[in-house]
C-alpha cells in the first residue's frame, strides 16, 4: 500500500517536473518536483524491500583464495613447461623487450609538444629602464597621480601586460622610507614601486594598509613591511617583494629606471640562475 | 533446449545465457550475502554520487565552452553586461541563468561533487578504523586510496574549468606548486599549462582531463574496486553466527538489490534537493578571473581547504641548495600531502610489520580494540581538522574582527600538539570501553588473558548475557533498514548543508 502510494506520488512528481520546465517554473520547482519524484521512488524501492521481501539472515560460505598448494604447483609447471618449449627465448625475449621499449618510448615522445621548454634562467617581465607606467584604462602615471598613501596597479607601456608585468605603486612621505641601501633614488617624490605578484604562490598582493604600509596577500595572509623594501614580515612568503627603481621625466611622468631588484614570483627549482642573471 | 521460463526477460535471459555461459555466476551472483551495518553505507554512497556526477556531468559538457577567447558579456545577468571575459566563464553564467535546468544541473553537480569525496573520505575511515584493510584486502585498500587522489583531483580539475576569480586564483596557485618540484617543476608546469603561466589552451587541456580522462580512470579503478570487494567477499562484524568462513547477512536478490536501488534513488533525490535550494559557488558574484585581481574570503571545497591551509600554516622560509631552490609551497603542498599519502598506501604493511599479524582477517575490529590504531586515525584527523580551520581562518578574522598574527600561531602550534592530545586521550578511552567489556565481546585476535574487572564469572550465565548483549548490539548497530539509511544521507547532507549555510552567512558578514 505504501509503496504503491510512493510510486504514485513518483509518478505525479515526474509529471509536474515537465510541467515546471515547461512552464520555466524556476530552480527551485524543478529540483523540488524532481526529488519527490526520485526520493519517493527510491522510499517505495526500500520499504517494499523491507516489508515485502525476505528478511531473514542469510549465511553464505565464504570462498578461499589462497589456492592449495598443489594447485599452485600445478600452474606453475604448466607455465614452466610451455616456457621450456620456447626456443632462442633469451635472445628473442631480450629483443623483444628492447623492441617494445623503444615503441614506447617513441609514441610518448610527442608528449613534448605539451609545452616548450623552459626558457633558461631570467624570467623576462615587460620592464625596463625608460618604461612609462600606465594604469589599467592605458593612461600614463605622473607625479600628481597619487596622494600621500595613494595606491594603484600599474603596468608597462607599449604591450599586452603579461601575468609577471603587474606592479603596485604606493606613494608614501619619504621621511617614513626605510629601504635597503642602495635605492635611495628609486622613489621620485615618495613613489615606490614593487612586484604584485606574491612571492609565495603568486597571487595578486591586492591589500594594501597605510597606516603602517603594509601588503597583504589574501591567499595565505603573506604580509610585506613596505617601507622596508617590502620584505615579510608574517605568513608563508619566503622573499620580499622585487622593486621596480623608478625615475620621474622632465615632464613629471614616471618611468622605471631599470629592471626588478631580484626575481618576480614564487620560488622555484632554478630561482638561484635567475638571481644570477639578475647581477 | 529446455525452457525454465516464460517470461519474457526471462526468455532473453536464457538466450543470452547460452551464448555466454554465465548461469553459475549469475546465480552465485544473486546469492551474494550483504552484512547488514549501516557503515557499510558510505561505500554505496560514493559510488552513487559517481553515477549523479556523471549523468549531470553530461548535461553540463553539452554546454561549456572550454574557450579563453575573450568576450564582451551581454548575456541575461545584468550585472555583468559589458564585462570582458573568457568564453569559458561566459558558458557558465549563461548555463546558470539562460539554460532551463541549467542551474539545478549544475549545482547539483557541484553538491554530488562534495558529497562523493566525503562519502570516500568516511567510508576510508571505517575500512581503517576496523581493519578491514588487513590481508587478503591490502590491494583493495591501494585502488581505493588511489580512487580518493584521482577523486581530489577530478574535483579540482571541475572546479577551475569555470574560469571565475576564485577558480582562477587556485589555477595561479596550483601553477607555483607544480613548479616548485625540485628538478622537474618547471618542465611539468609547461607541460600542463603549455608555457609559463597563464600558458595557452589550458581549459581545453582541462576539460578533456574533467569529462574523458579521470572520469574514465575512476570507473575503471570502482570497478577494480567493486572485483576486489566480492572476490572475498564482504567483511563482517563478530556476532553470533558470524565466523571467518562465513557472511551472514541480506541475500543480494532480490531483497538487498532492490534497497540499494532504493538507495541510488534517495542520493540523487538529497543531491537534487541540495543543488535546487542550497546555493553553491556562485561564479556570476565572483566575477570573471583578471590576473591582477584576487578577492578575499576566497574558499575551496573541503577536500583541498586543507592544502590551503597547510599553505598558509607554514613559515616563510624555503631551502636554498646552492644555486637551486626548494620552494616555500613545495613542503606544505607537494612534500607533506605526499608523506601522508604514502602512510595511508603503506599502512596495511605497516601494521602488519609492526603487530607481526599476517593472517587472514574477515572479522572487523571494533575501533576500541586496536586503541593504537584508532589513536592514531584520530589524530591525523585532528591534524586535518586544523589544517581546514587554518584553510578558512581568514573568513573568521574578518567577521571577529581578530588580528590574523595570533589566530595563525595558535593554529600553527595547534597542528602539533592538538593530534597528540586527541591521540591520547582517544588512545586512552578505547581501553578503557575495550576493558569494560566482556573479554569474548572483543574482536581483538589473539584472545586476550589479560584478567579485566568486567570479566564475567566464568561459568554458566555466560552464554545466555553474551546473546543478550549481541542482540542490544544488533539493535544499535547492526540494522541497515530504510531508517538508517535515510537518517545517515540526511546527516551527512545535513551537516554539509549547515556548513555551507554558516560559511556563507559569515561570508556575507565578513564583507
Ligand atoms: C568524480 C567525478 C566528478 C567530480 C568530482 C566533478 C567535480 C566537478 C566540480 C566540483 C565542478 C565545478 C562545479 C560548479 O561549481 O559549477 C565541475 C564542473 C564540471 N563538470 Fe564535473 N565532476 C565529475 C565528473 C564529471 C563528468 C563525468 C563530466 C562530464 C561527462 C563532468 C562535466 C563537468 C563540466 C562540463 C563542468 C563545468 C561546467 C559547470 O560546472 O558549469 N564532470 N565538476
Ligand atoms: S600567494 Fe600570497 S600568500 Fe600565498
Amino acid at each position: 500500500m505504501r509503496v504503491a502510494l510512493a510510486f504514485l506520488v513518483s509518478m505525479a512528481a515526474s509529471v509536474g517536473f515537465i510541467g515546471a520546465y515547461q512552464l520555466d517554473a524556476g530552480t527551485q520547482w524543478l529540483a523540488l518536483s524532481l526529488s519527490i519524484a526520485l526520493g519517493s521512488l527510491g522510499a517505495g524501492l526500500a520499504w517494499w524491500s523491507r516489508r515485502l521481501m525476505p528478511q531473514e539472515s542469510s549465511e553464505e560460505a565464504r570462498p578461499t583464495l589462497a589456492p592449495p598448494p598443489e594447485e599452485e604447483r600445478e600452474t606453475a609447471e604448466t607455465f614452466e613447461a610451455g616456457r621450456r618449449g620456447i626456443r632462442r627465448r633469451g635472445l628473442l625475449g631480450g629483443l623483444l623487450a628492447a623492441a617494445v621499449g623503444a615503441l614506447g618510448l617513441g609514441t610518448v615522445w610527442p608528449a613534448r609538444s605539451l609545452g616548450p621548454p623552459p626558457s633558461s634562467g631570467f624570467r623576462q617581465t615587460g620592464w625596463r629602464e625608460g618604461v612609462h607606467l600606465i594604469d589599467e584604462t592605458g593612461r600614463r602615471i605622473g607625479i600628481d597621480t597619487l596622494d600621500f598613501g595613494g595606491v594603484v596597479t600599474v603596468f608597462p607601456e607599449g604591450r599586452d601586460p603579461a601575468a609577471d608585468d603587474q606592479v603596485v605603486l604606493m606613494r608614501i612621505p619619504l621621511e617614513d622610507l626605510d629601504l635597503p641601501e642602495g635605492r635611495a633614488n628609486w622613489t621620485p617624490d615618495g613613489y615606490v614601486a614593487f612586484s604584485k605578484v606574491c612571492t609565495h604562490a603568486g597571487c595578486p598582493v591586492g591589500l594594501y594598509q597605510d597606516v603602517g604600509y603594509l601588503l597583504l596577500c589574501p591567499c595565505h595572509q603573506a604580509t610585506f613591511d613596505v617601507v622596508q623594501g617590502a620584505v615579510p614580515v608574517f605568513g608563508p612568503a619566503p622573499r620580499e617583494l622585487p622593486q621596480l627603481p623608478l625615475r620621474a621625466d622632465r615632464d613629471g611622468l614616471l618611468l622605471a629606471a631599470g629592471d626588478f631588484s631580484g626575481p618576480v614570483g614564487p620560488d622555484r627549482w632554478r630561482l638561484g640562475e635567475v638571481k644570477d642573471g639578475d647581477a | 533446449m529446455t525452457d525454465h521460463t516464460t517470461t519474457p526477460i526471462g526468455r532473453l535471459a536464457q538466450w543470452i545465457d547460452q551464448r555466454v555461459g554465465a548461469a553459475k555466476f549469475t546465480r552465485s551472483t544473486l546469492d551474494y550475502v550483504f552484512p547488514k551495518h549501516f557503515s557499510f553505507l558510505f561505500g554505496e554512497i560514493a559510488l552513487y554520487s559517481f553515477v549523479v556526477l556523471v549523468g549531470t556531468g553530461i548535461f553540463l559538457a553539452l554546454f561549456y565552452t572550454p574557450s579563453e577567447a575573450e568576450v564582451i558579456y551581454a548575456g541575461t545577468y545584468d550585472p555583468l553586461r559589458g564585462v570582458a571575459m573568457t568564453e569559458a566563464y561566459e558558458s557558465v553564467v549563461d548555463l546558470s541563468f539562460s539554460v532551463r535546468a541549467g542551474l539545478l544541473f549544475r549545482q547539483t553537480h557541484h553538491w554530488a561533487a562534495i558529497i562523493f569525496l566525503g562519502a570516500i573520505f568516511l567510508h576510508l575511515c571505517r575500512v581503517f578504523f576496523t581493519g578491514a584493510f588487513r590481508r587478503p584486502r591490502e590491494l583493495n585498500w591501494i585502488t581505493g586510496v588511489t580512487l580518493m587522489v584521482v577523486a581530489i583531483a577530478e574535483g579540482f580539475a571541475g572546479y577551475s574549468l569555470l574560469d571565475d576569480l576564485l577558480s582562477g586564483t587556485g589555477v595561479r596557485i596550483a601553477y607555483s606548486i607544480a613548479e616548485s618540484i625540485p628538478v622537474v617543476g618547471t618542465w611539468l608546469a609547461y607541460w600542463i599549462w603549455g608555457g609559463e603561466y597563464p600558458g595557452e589552451g589550458f581549459l581545453s587541456r582541462l576539460f578533456a582531463v574533467h569529462i574523458f580522462l579521470l572520469p574514465a580512470v575512476i570507473a575503471a579503478l570502482i570497478g577494480v574496486h567493486l572485483f576486489l570487494v566480492a572476490r572475498p567477499h564482504h567483511t563482517q562484524f563478530a556476532g553470533p553466527g558470524k565466523r571467518e568462513d562465513n557472511v551472514v547477512g541480506l541475500r543480494l536478490w532480490p531483497s538487498y538489490a532492490t534497497l540499494s536501488v532504493g538507495l541510488f534513488f534517495l542520493v540523487a533525490a538529497v543531491l537534487n534537493l541540495m543543488g535546487g535550494f542550497l546555493q553553491i559557488n556562485p561564479v556570476w558574484l565572483y566575477g570573471p578571473y583578471d590576473v591582477f585581481v584576487v578577492s578575499s574570503g576566497s574558499q575551496a571545497d573541503w577536500y583541498f581547504l586543507w592544502l590551503q591551509g597547510a599553505l598558509r600554516l607554514m613559515p616563510g622560509v624555503s631551502l636554498e641548495l646552492g644555486p637551486y631552490t626548494v620552494a616555500n609551497q613545495f613542503f606544505p603542498a607537494v612534500l607533506y600531502p605526499g608523506v601522508v599519502f604514502a602512510l595511508l598506501y603503506l599502512w596495511p604493511f605497516l601494521e602488519a610489520r609492526v603487530t607481526g599479524d599476517r593472517g587472514e582477517h574477515h572479522l572487523l575490529d571494533r575501533p576500541r580494540d586496536r586503541p593504537l590504531r584508532t589513536a592514531l586515525g584520530a589524530a591525523a584527523i585532528a591534524g586535518f581538522v586544523v589544517l581546514l580551520l587554518a584553510g578558512s581562518d581568514d573568513v573568521f578574522v574578518t567577521t571577529f574582527d581578530w588580528s590574523i598574527v595570533p589566530v595563525r600561531n595558535v593554529e600553527r602550534v595547534l597542528f602539533f600538539v592538538l593530534p597528540v592530545l586527541v591521540g591520547l586521550g582517544v588512545w586512552k578511552a578505547a581501553r578503557d570501553l575495550s576493558r569494560a567489556d566482556p573479554p569474548d565481546r572483543r574482536s581483538a585476535a589473539p584472545a586476550s588473558t589479560e584478567p579485566t574487572p568486567a570479566d564475567a564469572p566464568a561459568g554458566s550465565s555466560g552464554v545466555a548475557a553474551d546473546a543478550v548483549a549481541y542482540r542490544r548490539h544488533e539493535v544499535r548497530h547492526g540494522d541497515s533498514g530504510p531508517t538508517t539509511l535515510v537518517g545517515a544521507i540526511a546527516a551527512v547532507g545535513a551537516a554539509v548543508a549547515v556548513g555551507s549555510l554558516v560559511r556563507r552567512g559569515l561570508r556575507d558578514r565578513s564583507h
